[in-house]
């Protein structure tokens, strides 16, 4: 009896267990509807993929909301959530552009040096209220995204960035491409292979999950939980700040918009992409499929003729139908194994 | 052995019904709060010019009606654990429908509200009914109606709005109470909702249910609280509400637009938790919660007599925040730090004695 194992081991050989994970997995789900997306706008239109500026910005436009979404995932993984990414971006967006206007000579990598480094400092903040104040990060993090918004604003005053502050290599890197593909998509990919290798692989990376799939029980197997969830913050953060200087290169510009209403539609990729929002399950390539899926529909729409305006909703449904899809799997394999747990008492 | 046991429970105290009443209801959370809000109204009426003059209750209550009225359902739902993040969207919709049935369709404003205000019960129903029987995170499922009704709301009306409304609506609206007073009619209808959510949270067999889902939810289940209907209803009334609100909304500035209120979600549950309410739930009393609103209301509107612009403002309310959750937990730690020193003081010899014991102890092994 004591032998007898709760499910037992699968029967079919590795590659088919391989190929059949790979077909059951969210991301492939997810990545096909992206695909279909794709297809049937370029379909209807042919320039939506076919033409080099629609290859660009299929690829280019998703880059922010990708480094977002990737850091994000790592907050959500943990049981946390990080509602201040978009005022982060905004306030290191214009920390970029001011920067040039201070010291015109400064080297770009020291820019991108330095908005990460604030953006990592900012999330450090969230991170040291969260793991030491005992409080719910959607709490603090409600609290610095007004915060950190207001710090912006009050800091930009009427004054805007414009594209003449900024040096035109550092704006060239907006339109740049390698291969066809552009630079600021590389950089989002750099940082999705490094963060999701991490989390697969590394012992750092699996505590992260554990600490979220039952805080209580990482406690008290001796996991380093506040340092993993500061440094998760702090990831997070340097994430939103990458990508506040990749908005100053893209847009060229910096308004007192910039990064608005972006925490929800990071949070929203993540979910889209199956990252639970009470932690310790989902990966950031899901985070970052579902990042391409939300910006690639926002363009799509308007190409299949419905009027953008009602962008929104779409993505609120496909939000929605993503966790309600989650939750009729996730009572299906509950049922299975409740099953299989009854079956091993019979017998 | 049974002496023992007796004893125990001979000196059994309840610490929180061991001080007088008078402790119990004063230091509170809420009263905190309360105290923070009169110390602002004082010091603002010595030192803010023009805080004392009627014009700015007046305007203050106009501005923070919406956050008032929505923060009463918002309460109770964060009370049971959940949070509803779609209250703006909805307050949004039901503010595009009002222009949208009036000026397409041709109804009166009190029909379209009537129609504006089902639909909202419509939407928190939607919310219910995923998070309450479906099962599903009430975060995630916000999130995304938050999209849902806000994209609805945009696309009905695009980027136009919809400013023909008749004047006998809109001045109701602004209306004062009585001529000359700094109240305005809004609180009216305000403190009836009040009455009702008061006297369903504090004082029904519903409310108290409300508190038993968010301590344990399955504890409520057993003691038997019908959880799933308790939630479902609190969306419900979260939704209704919250077109109320996108009515007044519409009618005090006098147009209708997909974006109104956008953000306004923030404020609402940033005034909740100010009010002493816990983000895990199970605690809170609407009492803080209409101080914590009102506190918001007065120092922006004292800030902004003193000319600092909205950006200080939400650096204030920010902080203001984040200092007020980390304060339970800040007292926390200073308590215990006090009673570790109280120890270490009192027990020199104590520990020595302990040791003796445990050198006891292993002889006897």
């Amino acid at each position: 009896m004591s032998d007898t194992l709760l499910v037992e081991p699968s029967a079919v050989s590795p590659t088919q267990r391989v190929v059949g994970g790979l077909l059951r997995s969210r991301e492939i789900a997810v990545g096909a509807v992206l695909v279909l997306v794709v297809v049937l706008t370029t379909i209807k239109n042919p320039n939506f993929l076919f033409s080099s500026d629609g290859w660009r910005d299929l690829l280019l436009s998703p880059s922010l909301l990708l480094l977002l979404a990737v850091g994000q995932t790592v907050v959500i993984i943990t049981r946390n959530v990080d509602l201040s990414v978009g005022s982060i971006l905004g306030l290191t967006a214009y920390f970029t552009g001011k920067l040039f206007v201070d010291h015109p000579g400064l080297p770009i990598w020291v820019v991108f040096l330095a908005g990460t480094a604030m953006g990592a400092l900012l999330g450090l903040v969230n991170g040291a209220l969260v793991a030491f104040g005992k409080v719910p990060a959607l709490v603090i993090t409600l609290g610095t995204l007004y915060i950190y918004r207001g710090i912006f604003l009050s800091w930009a005053g009427s004054d805007r960035i414009n594209a003449g502050d900024m040096p035109s290599d550092f704006l060239a890197l907006g339109t740049k491409t390698i291969l066809t593909i552009p630079v600021l998509t590389i950089i989002g990919f750099v940082v999705l292979a490094a963060v999701g290798y991490y989390l697969y692989t590394a012992r750092g990376g699996r505590e992260l999950y554990a600490i979220g799939s039952d805080p209580d029980a990482a406690v008290l197997y001796g996991l380093p939980t506040r340092t993993r969830v500061l440094s998760a913050f702090v990831l997070c953060g340097a994430l939103a700040g990458l990508a506040g200087v990749v908005y100053a290169a893209r847009y060229g510009t910096v308004s007192s918009g910039a990064g608005y209403g972006m925490e929800l539609q990071a949070v929203g990729a993540a979910v889209i992409g199956g990252v639970a929002i009470f932690g310790g399950s989902g990966t950031v390539w899901g985070a970052a499929i579902g990042a391409f899926l939300l910006v690639t529909i926002n363009r799509a729409l308007p190409v299949v003729g419905i009027s953008d305006f009602w962008q929104r909703a779409v993505v609120g449904a496909l939000i929605i139908a993503a966790i309600v899809l989650d939750r009729v799997f996730s009572a299906r394999e509950e049922r299975r194994l409740v099953a299989a747990r009854d079956e091993m008492r019979k017998s | 052995m049974t002496s023992a046991t007796l004893d125990r429970s001979a000196s059994r105290t309840y610490p929180a019904y061991s001080r007088p009443l008078w402790r119990r209801a004063l230091f509170t959370r809420e009263f905190a709060v309360i105290a923070l809000l009169i110390a602002v109204l004082f010091y603002s009426n010595a030192n803010v010019p023009n805080f004392d003059s009627p014009l700015t209750m007046y305007y203050l209550f106009l501005d923070i009606a919406p956050i008032l009225l929505i923060a009463l359902p918002m309460t109770m739902i964060i009370i049971t654990g959940e949070i509803d993040l779609s209250v703006a969207s909805v307050v949004g919709l039901s503010s595009v429908l009002v222009g949208v049935l009036h000026q397409d369709a041709g109804m009166s404003i009190p029909v379209a509200g009537a129609v504006a205000i089902l639909v909202g019960a419509v939407c928190g129903a939607f919310n219910g009914f995923l998070v309450a029987y479906v099962g599903l995170p009430s975060l995630a499922v916000t999130i995304g109606t938050l999209a849902l009704y806000r994209g609805i709301a945009v696309g009905l009306l695009g980027t136009k709005a919809v400013t023909d409304f008749p004047e006998k609506w809109t001045d109701l609206a602004k209306e004062r109470i009585t001529e000359g007073s700094s109240y305005p009619m809004i609180l009216v209808p305000f403190l009836v909702l009040a009455i009702v959510f008061v006297a369903l949270l504090h004082f029904s067999p519903f409310g108290r249910g409300v508190y038993e889902i968010g301590l344990n939810d399955e504890a409520a289940h057993f003691s038997g609280v019908d959880v799933e209907r308790t939630k479902f209803w609190l969306f419900v009334m979260a939704g209704a509400v919250s077109a109320f609100a996108g009515i007044y909304y519409t009618l005090r500035f006098g147009s209708a637009r997909g974006d109104n209120a956008t953000g306004l979600e923030l404020q609402v549950i940033a005034a909740v938790l100010l009010g002493g309410v816990s983000i895990f739930g199970g605690r809170g009393a609407l009492h803080g919660v209409l101080a914590g609103a009102v506190l918001i209301g007065v120092i922006s509107s004292a800030m902004r007599l003193e000319s600092y612009t909205v950006n200080v403002i939400n650096i204030v309310i920010g902080t203001l925040l984040v200092l007020s959750v980390m304060s339970t937990s800040l007292l926390a730690w200073v308590q215990g730090q006090l009673a570790r020193r109280r120890v270490s003081h009192s027990s020199e010899t104590g520990q020595r004695r302990q040791a003796a014991a445990a050198t006891d102890s292993t002889n006897e092994r």
